[in-house]
C-alpha cells in the first residue's frame, strides 16, 4: 500500500551516492575532497547491493530489480510489505588513502596476527633469492684506473687525515701523489734513484717518508713546492745498506726501517736508535703495532715473521713457516692478531702471544700473497698476489668472500683498503692503480632512509638464508679468469691428493 | 706449518763466520770498523808479543799461531800470560820461586792487617773476606743471557697486549659496531652527565647548594634523597618484581572482567539475561544454604535484606503489569509474541522477589503456596487461561489441570518449564485467537485493570473476582460473587469452546503432531466424561505414567488454601503458575530459523551449483592412487618365437612368462581418510631449494629451524622490530676516517669496570 513510496526514493534520490552512470564518470574520476561526494566506485555500488539484499531478505528480488532498473521508473513492488529500509554505504574520506603528493608516504594499516600472513618463510625465502639475485646483478666493483706511472706501481701509502689522498711509488722511483675523487695524479715527483721500496705517511699528515734502492730515506713535504720552488726532501739520511721497508709510528716521531736488520729510528737523528738482527740478513717487510704501538712485526727471509717491542734490546720471538712471508699486517681494531702474506699462496692469522699455530690460514690465491691490508673496521682484509687478483677475506674465515680481477690488471704488488672502510685501492704490475669498492654491490653515495632500510633487511635475509643450496650458489658465484679456475680445481686436486697419502 | 725457534740458535759463531767473509771483501768500510772495535783485545796482544819476540823463527812462528788462532775465532781469547824477561833468565841471580803458585788473597791481605794506614773498617772487610769461601759463577753465555732477555720481554709484551682482550671480546661479540669508535654522540645527553660537570660559582649558588646539602638534598649523580635511597633499598628487586607482576596481572584480570560485564552487558538477549538471572539466583541460593549452615548470623541478615525487597516489591506494584507499559503491551500482546514475552517476564521478576524464602517460612509453606496459586489469578486473563485448570472444583479446569500436568512432565520430568509444554500452550491460544473472541477478552481485561487501580482500596473485592469458580463451588458464597465480572464468565465459555474443540476435532492437536499431544486429548476426553465426578483423585490416574506423583499434593493444598482465605498483600502480589506456563512460540521460531538456514544453504547450493566439489576431489584422489600404483612390465615380443602378423597375438603363455609383474605397493596414508589426499612423492622442484644437511655453527636442526621460522620482514614485525631485527653489524660513517683502536679505549673500559663494578658494559660499542 504506502510501502512503494517509503523505499523508492532511497534508491532514486540519491544516484550519486550508489549509481555511477556514463555520463558522470569524468567526474568521479577527480579527487574530491567533500566527503559528500565522495567517488564511488564499482565496488560500493556492489555494496549497496549487497547491503539491500541482506537487508530484505523476503523483498529481495523487487529490490534487485530495483537496482538493476535504476533508470527506469520502478515497476510496483510484489510484496506489499511494511519496509523502511535503510542503506549504508561505505564512505571513506580520500585523505585517509589518497596522497597528497607523491612524496606522502602512505598509511598502511597492518594486521601483524601471524595466522593472516602463512607462507612467512617461502615469502621471506622468496626476496632472499631475488635479493641475493640482484646483489649480483649490482656487483660492479671496479671503480676507476689511477694511470700515470711509468713503471709498475711497488708501494702506496694513505693519508692519514684525508681520505681522498693516496701517494704510490713506482719501479722507476717516481713518487705521485693522487687526488681520489677526481681520479687525477696532483703532484708528481722523483724521489730515488732505482726502486722505492717503501712508503709512509707522517701520523700527522703533513710530511711523508721514503726508502729507496739508493740507500736513502727522505723525508717529503706533503704539500707540493710553490711555484718556482725546488722539488727537495725535507730531510735525507743516508743509510749503509738498501732498506726494503719502511713504517711509521702511530703517534711518536720515530719511524722503522728494515733491511740487513730492523732499525728504529728517531726523527731528529741520521743514525737508528735501536738496531734489531736475529741471525738474518735480509727484512722484506716491517710494521708498526697501530693499537699496541710500540710493537712491530717483520718478515725476514728465513721464512720467519719476527715480533719486536720498541722498548726492548732484543726481538722478542720469531715463527718460522715453511715458506717466506712477504708482507705481515696488523689488525687495527685486535691488538694481537696480525695476518701475513705468504708465499705459499696463502694467508696466516696469528694471534701474537700464542705464536705455536695460526689462529686462522686463508687459503684461496693460486700464487704467492705479496700484499695484505686490514680494513679500518679490523673485520676484513684484503691481500695482493702474483696470480692478478686481489681477494677479501672475513678476518676468521678460511676462504675469501669476494675475487676481484680484470683482464688488464698484472701481478697485483700492492693494496690499500681506503681509511672509511669502503674501496680498495691496488697497485699491479702493469703501472696502473685500480680504486675497487669493497662491498661490491654497495650503492655509492647518501642513501635515502629507505634505501638503507631495504639494503639492511636484504642483507638480513641474505644472511638468513645464507645456508640454502640455491642462495649460497648465487651467492658464491664468481667469475674467474680461466688459468684462475683451472689452477684452483687443480690446486684441490693436489691438496686431496695429499691428505689421501 | 710454521714453528718457533725457541731453542738457542749458535748465534755466535755464525756471526764470526760472516765476519770473515767481510773480512775477505775489505770494501765495505762499516764492517772493517766493527771487525777492529769486536777484536781489540787480539791486537793488543799481538803488538805486545811482537815487542817481546826476539828470536826470528820463533816470531815469525808466533805471528803465524796467531794469524791461525785469529781465523779460528774472533772472541777466542788467547790466556792473557804476561811474560816477563826475568822469568826466563835471571839477570841478578834473582830467582824467581814458586812462579806458577796461586797468590792468596790472605797472603796479601797480610801486609794490610799489619799497616797503621788502613782504617779499621776495611780490615774487618777484609777479616770476613778471608773466611769466604765460594768462588762467585762465571757469567752466562751471551746466546743464554739474550734468549731469557728475549723471554721475559716477550712475556711482558704479551701480558700488555692481553689487555686489549676484554675490548677485542666485547666487539666481536656486539651485535652492533659503530666506527669510528670514540666519536661523542650528539643530541641530548643525560641530566646526571651535565650535572655532575657543574659547579657552584656565584654566591647565591653556593648559597642553595649549602642549602641542599644541608637538608640533605642530592646534587649530584643519583637524583635521590636519602630517603628515596633507603626506600629502594628497603624494597629488594627480586620483590619489587614480584609486586609489579602481582599489580600487572589484577590490573589485567580487572581489565578482563570489566570487558566480560560490558559485554554481557550488551547482551541484547533477554533469553540469555533471564538464564543468567536464574543461574544466578540458583548460586545465591546455594550459597545461602551453605551460609544458614555456617554463619547463621549472616545469613539472617541476607534473609532480612532478601525481606526488605520482597516487602517493598509487594508494597509496590511494580512487575505487575499495571504500568502504561503494560497496558500496551497487553494491546499488543495479542499480535505481538514479543510484548507477550515481555509482560510474562515481568510477572517472573513480579514472583522471584516476592517469593518469601522456603528456609524462613517453611511453617507457612501452604500460604505460600496459595499465594502463587492467586497470584496466578491476578494475571491477565488471556494470556494465562492454562493455569484456570487448577480449579479442582471446575471441571472444565480440572479437565485442563488434568491436560497440563500430563504436558509438563510429559516434556521434562523435573516438571519444570518445558517448551513442549509452551507449545501446547501455545496453541491453544492461537485457537483463542482464531476464535475472535481475543479483543473483546481484552477490552474486558482492560476494564478489569481500571477497575482494580479505582478500587485499590478494596483489594478483597479483586481478589473474588479472581478467584472466580471456586468461590461458588467452595463455602465461600461470598457477596462478592456478583462483581464476579463477565470476564470470568468469558473466560469459562472459552475453555468450552476449546474443549469442544479438542474433543470434537483432532485437527488442532495434529497440528503438534506428537503422541503425547494425542494421549492428553484422550485424557481430556476421559476427563469429560468423568465431570461429575468433581474430586481430584479421578484426574490422578489420568495423567499419564511417567507423570511425577508429585502433581497432585499440590492441587490438594490449593485446594485448602482456598478455603483458609484470602489476604489482601498476597493477592495484590500474586503470581506463581504463571511463569509455567510460558508463551513464548519456540516451536515457531524454531521452525522459522531452520527455514532461514535452509535457505542459507540454498543459497549457497545455488551459488555453487556447477561444480561438484566432492565427486572431482574422489575422483582426483583415485587418479593418485592409480597413478602411484606400480605397473606391470610387458616385455612379450610379438612374433618372436612363433608366428606373428595382424590378427596374431602372442600366446597365452609366452605373455604370463614375460610379463613382470610389480610388487604391491605400500600401503597409503591417506588409504582410510576419505577427505585426505596425502602425496609422498618427493617434489624435485622444491628438493632444490632445500637444506640437506644441518650448516656448521648449528648443533640441531630446531636451532636452525628457528632462525628460518622467524620472519624479518615488515610484513609481519613492527617497524621497530625490523629496525633492530634487520640493523646491520658493522655501521660506518660516510666520508669519516676510522682511526685504529686507541689506548684511551682501554683507560674507558678500565674506568667503566672500576666505576659501574662489572655489570656495566662499554658504550662504544652499543647501537
Amino acid at each position: 500500500e504506502g510501502a512503494a513510496p517509503a523505499w523508492t526514493p532511497l534508491l532514486h534520490s540519491a544516484p550519486p551516492r550508489g549509481f555511477l552512470s556514463a555520463r558522470d564518470g569524468p567526474r568521479y574520476r577527480h579527487r574530491h575532497r567533500d566527503p559528500e561526494l565522495s567517488p564511488c566506485s564499482p565496488a560500493s555500488c556492489c555494496q549497496l547491493a549487497a547491503v539491500t539484499t541482506l537487508l530484505l531478505p523476503k523483498s529481495r528480488q523487487a529490490a534487485e530489480a530495483e537496482i538493476k532498473h535504476t533508470t527506469e521508473p520502478a515497476p510496483p513492488p510484489r510484496a506489499p510489505a511494511l519496509v523502511q529500509m535503510k542503506v549504508k554505504v561505505l564512505s571513506r574520506n580520500p585523505d585517509d588513502y589518497v596522497r597528497e603528493t607523491k612524496l606522502d608516504i602512505q598509511r598502511v594499516p597492518r594486521n601483524y596476527d601471524p595466522s593472516l600472513h602463512p607462507f612467512e618463510v617461502s615469502r621471506e625465502y622468496t626476496r632472499a633469492l631475488n635479493a641475493t639475485k640482484l646483489e649480483r646483478v649490482f656487483a660492479k666493483p671496479f671503480l676507476a684506473s689511477l694511470d700515470g706511472h711509468r713503471d709498475g706501481v711497488n708501494c702506496m701509502a694513505k693519508h692519514c687525515k684525508s681520505l681522498s689522498t693516496l701517494l704510490s711509488a713506482a719501479c722507476d722511483g717516481e713518487v705521485k701523489v693522487w687526488d681520489l675523487t677526481k681520479h687525477e695524479c696532483v703532484r708528481t715527483l722523483q724521489a730515488h734513484e732505482g726502486f722505492v721500496r717503501g712508503m709512509v705517511v707522517r701520523f700527522c699528515g703533513t710530511s711523508f717518508f721514503t726508502v729507496g734502492d739508493d740507500k736513502t730515506i727522505k723525508q717529503w713535504k706533503m704539500q707540493a713546492p710553490a711555484y718556482g720552488e725546488e722539488e727537495e726532501p725535507l730531510n735525507t739520511i743516508l743509510g749503509k745498506t738498501v732498506f726494503t721497508g719502511l713504517d711509521h709510528h702511530q703517534k711518536e716521531a720515530v719511524f722503522a726501517t728494515c733491511g740487513q736488520q730492523v732499525d728504529i729510528w728517531d726523527e731528529q737523528r741520521s743514525s737508528p736508535i735501536r738496531s734489531f738482527t736475529w741471525g738474518v740478513d735480509s727484512f722484506s717487510s716491517v710494521r708498526f703495532n697501530p693499537v699496541e704501538t710500540e710493537l712491530l712485526a717483520s718478515c725476514a727471509s728465513d721464512r720467519s715473521v719476527v715480533l719486536y717491542d720498541m722498548r726492548e734490546s732484543t726481538p722478542l720471538r720469531k715463527v718460522i713457516m715453511k715458506m717466506r712471508s712477504n708482507t705481515v699486517c696488523w689488525n687495527p681494531m685486535e691488538a694481537y692478531y696480525f695476518t701475513s702474506a705468504n708465499e705459499d699462496y696463502n694467508l696466516y692469522t696469528y694471534d701474537m702471544r700464542y705464536l705455536t699455530s695460526p689462529v686462522t690460514v686463508h687459503m684461496d690465491h693460486v700464487s704467492a700473497v705479496l700484499d695484505v691490508d686490514y680494513s679500518p673496521t679490523g673485520t676484513e682484509f684484503v691481500s695482493a698476489s702474483f696470480d692478478k687478483t686481489i681477494r677479501i677475506f672475513p678476518k676468521s674465515a678460511g676462504h675469501s668472500r669476494e675475487v676481484y680481477h680484470t683482464k688488464r690488471m698484472q701481478h697485483v704488488i700492492c693494496i690499500k683498503w681506503s681509511a672509511d672502510n669502503r674501496y680498495i685501492l691496488s697497485g699491479s704490475d702493469e703501472m696502473n692503480i685500480r680504486l675497487w669498492k669493497a662491498n661490491a654491490a654497495e650503492k655509492l653515495g647518501v642513501l635515502s632512509p629507505r634505501e638503507k632500510q631495504a639494503t639492511h633487511y636484504s642483507q638480513k635475509l641474505k644472511e638468513k638464508f645464507q645456508h640454502h643450496p640455491q642462495i649460497r650458489r648465487i651467492a658464491r658465484h664468481r667469475h674467474l679468469p680461466k688459468n684462475i679456475y683451472h689452477q684452483t680445481k687443480e690446486l684441490k686436486i693436489m691438496k686431496e691428493a695429499r691428505r689421501r697419502k | 706449518m710454521a714453528k718457533v725457534s725457541n731453542k738457542k740458535r749458535s748465534g755466535r759463531r755464525k756471526r764470526s763466520a760472516a765476519e770473515q767473509k767481510k773480512q775477505e771483501a775489505p770494501e765495505e768500510e762499516q764492517e772493517v770498523s766493527e771487525e777492529e772495535q769486536e777484536l781489540p783485545g787480539a791486537d793488543e796482544e799481538v803488538t805486545s808479543e811482537e815487542e817481546e819476540e826476539d828470536g826470528q823463527d820463533e816470531r815469525r812462528h808466533q805471528k803465524l799461531l796467531e794469524a791461525i788462532s785469529a781465523l779460528g775465532g774472533k772472541r777466542k781469547k788467547t790466556l792473557g800470560e804476561r811474560s816477563e824477561a826475568a822469568t826466563q833468565m835471571s839477570e841478578f841471580t834473582v830467582n824467581s820461586k814458586g812462579e806458577g803458585d796461586r797468590i792468596d788473597l790472605s797472603e796479601l791481605i797480610d801486609t794490610a792487617q799489619k799497616t797503621p794506614a788502613v782504617p779499621n773498617k776495611t780490615r774487618k772487610q777484609l777479616k770476613s773476606l778471608k773466611k769466604l769461601k765460594k768462588t762467585i759463577e762465571c757469567p752466562l753465555s751471551k746466546q743464554e743471557s739474550e734468549r731469557i732477555q728475549r723471554d721475559l720481554a716477550f712475556q711482558k709484551a704479551a701480558s700488555e697486549v692481553s689487555r686489549w682482550n676484554s675490548i677485542v671480546v666485547q666487539n666481536q661479540r656486539a651485535e652492533q659496531l659503530r666506527f669510528p669508535l670514540d666519536r661523542e654522540r650528539s643530541g641530548p645527553k643525560p641530566m646526571e652527565r651535565v650535572v655532575t660537570g657543574w659547579k657552584a660559582q656565584t654566591p647565591l649558588e653556593k648559597e642553595i647548594f649549602a642549602l641542599l646539602s644541608a637538608n640533605m638534598q642530592p646534587i649530584h649523580d643519583p637524583v635521590l634523597t636519602p630517603e628515596e635511597e633507603l626506600s629502594l633499598k628497603a624494597m629488594s628487586l627480586e620483590d619489587a618484581k614480584i609486586r609489579r607482576a602481582e599489580l600487572q596481572k589484577a590490573r589485567a584480570l580487572q581489565s578482563y572482567y570489566e570487558a566480560k560485564a560490558r559485554r554481557e552487558r550488551k547482551i541484547k538477549s533477554k533469553k540469555y539475561h533471564r538464564v543468567q538471572n536464574k543461574a544466578k539466583r540458583k548460586e545465591f541460593l546455594k550459597r545461602f544454604d551453605d551460609m544458614a549452615k555456617t554463619d547463621p548470623a549472616a545469613a539472617l541478615e541476607e534473609l532480612n535484606k532478601m525481606e526488605l525487597v520482597r516487602m517493598q516489591e509487594r508494597m509496590s506494584l511494580k512487575h505487575q503489569n499495571s504500568g502504561k507499559w503494560a497496558k500496551s503491551k497487553a494491546v499488543m500482546a495479542k499480535y505481538d509474541e514479543g510484548a507477550r514475552k515481555a509482560m510474562q517476564q515481568q510477572l517472573e521478576v513480579n514472583k522471584d522477589l516476592t517469593q518469601k524464602l522456603v528456609t524462613s517460612l517453611n511453617q507457612d509453606e501452604e500460604e505460600e503456596e496459595e499465594q502463587q496459586e492467586e497470584e496466578a489469578e491476578l494475571l491477565p486473563e488471556c494470556v494465562n487461561d492454562a493455569e484456570k485448570g487448577g480449579e479442582p472444583s471446575n471441571p472444565w479446569m480440572r479437565g485442563k489441570l488434568s491436560e497440563d500436568p500430563a504436558e509438563g512432565p510429559a516434556a521434562d520430568p523435573e516438571g519444570a518449564a518445558a517448551p513442549q509444554a509452551r507449545a501446547a500452550v501455545e496453541e491453544e491460544e492461537e485457537e483463542e485467537e482464531e476464535e475472535g473472541e481475543e479483543e473483546k477478552l481484552l477490552r474486558e481485561f482492560d476494564r478489569r485493570r481500571k477497575q482494580r487501580q479505582s478500587e485499590e482500596a478494596e483489594t478483597p473485592a479483586v481478589i473474588s473476582l479472581v478467584d472466580d469458580d471456586e468461590d461458588d463451588d467452595d463455602d465461600e458464597g461470598d457477596g462478592e460473587e456478583e462483581k464476579l465480572s463477565e470476564f470470568t464468565n468469558i473466560f469459562r465459555g472459552i475453555v468450552e469452546s476449546r474443549q469442544e474443540a479438542a474433543s470434537i476435532t483432532d485437527d488442532s492437536a495434529q497440528l503438534e503432531g506428537s503422541l503425547q499431544r494425542i494421549r492428553t486429548l484422550q485424557d481430556v476426553e476421559l476427563l469429560a466424561e468423568d465431570v461429575s465426578a468433581a474430586e481430584p483423585p479421578p484426574a490422578e490416574p489420568q495423567q499419564p505414567p511417567d507423570g511425577p506423583p508429585a502433581a497432585a499434593p499440590p492441587a490438594e493444598g490449593k485446594s485448602r488454601k482456598r478455603k483458609k482465605g484470602i489476604e489482601l498483600k498476597e493477592v495484590l502480589t500474586k503470581e506463581a503458575k504463571v511463569i509455567r506456563v510460558p508463551l513464548a512460540p519456540t516451536v515457531a521460531g524454531d521452525a522459522e530459523g531452520g527455514e532461514e538456514t535452509l535457505d542459507q544453504r540454498g543459497l549457497i547450493k545455488e551459488a555453487f551449483a556447477g561444480d561438484d566439489v566432492v565427486s572431482d576431489f574422489l575422483k582426483d584422489k583415485r587418479r593418485q592412487e592409480d597413478a602411484g600404483k606400480p605397473k606391470h612390465v610387458d616385455l612379450t615380443l610379438p612374433g618372436w618365437g612363433e608366428w606373428g602378423g595382424t590378427g596374431l597375438k602372442p600366446s597365452r603363455r609366452k605373455r604370463k612368462r614375460f610379463r613382470i609383474r610389480a610388487a604391491p605397493a605400500p600401503p597409503r596414508k591417506d588409504e582410510r581418510l576419505p577427505a585426505v589426499i596425502i602425496s609422498e612423492k618427493r617434489n624435485s622442484s622444491l628438493t632444490l631449494h632445500q637444506v640437506n644437511s644441518l650448516p656448521f655453527p648449528f648443533q640441531t636442526h630446531t636451532q636452525f629451524e628457528s632462525t628460518v621460522r622467524a620472519p624479518v620482514g615488515r610484513t609481519w614485525n613492527t617497524e621497530r622490530t625490523v629496525k633492530t631485527m634487520t640493523k646491520p653489524r658493522v655501521v660506518t660513517q660516510l666520508g669519516a676516517i676510522i682511526p685504529p683502536m686507541d689506548r684511551e679505549q682501554l683507560m674507558k673500559q678500565e674506568q667503566s669496570k672500576a666505576g659501574a663494578g662489572t655489570a656495566k658494559p662499554q658504550r662504544h660499542t652499543k647501537a
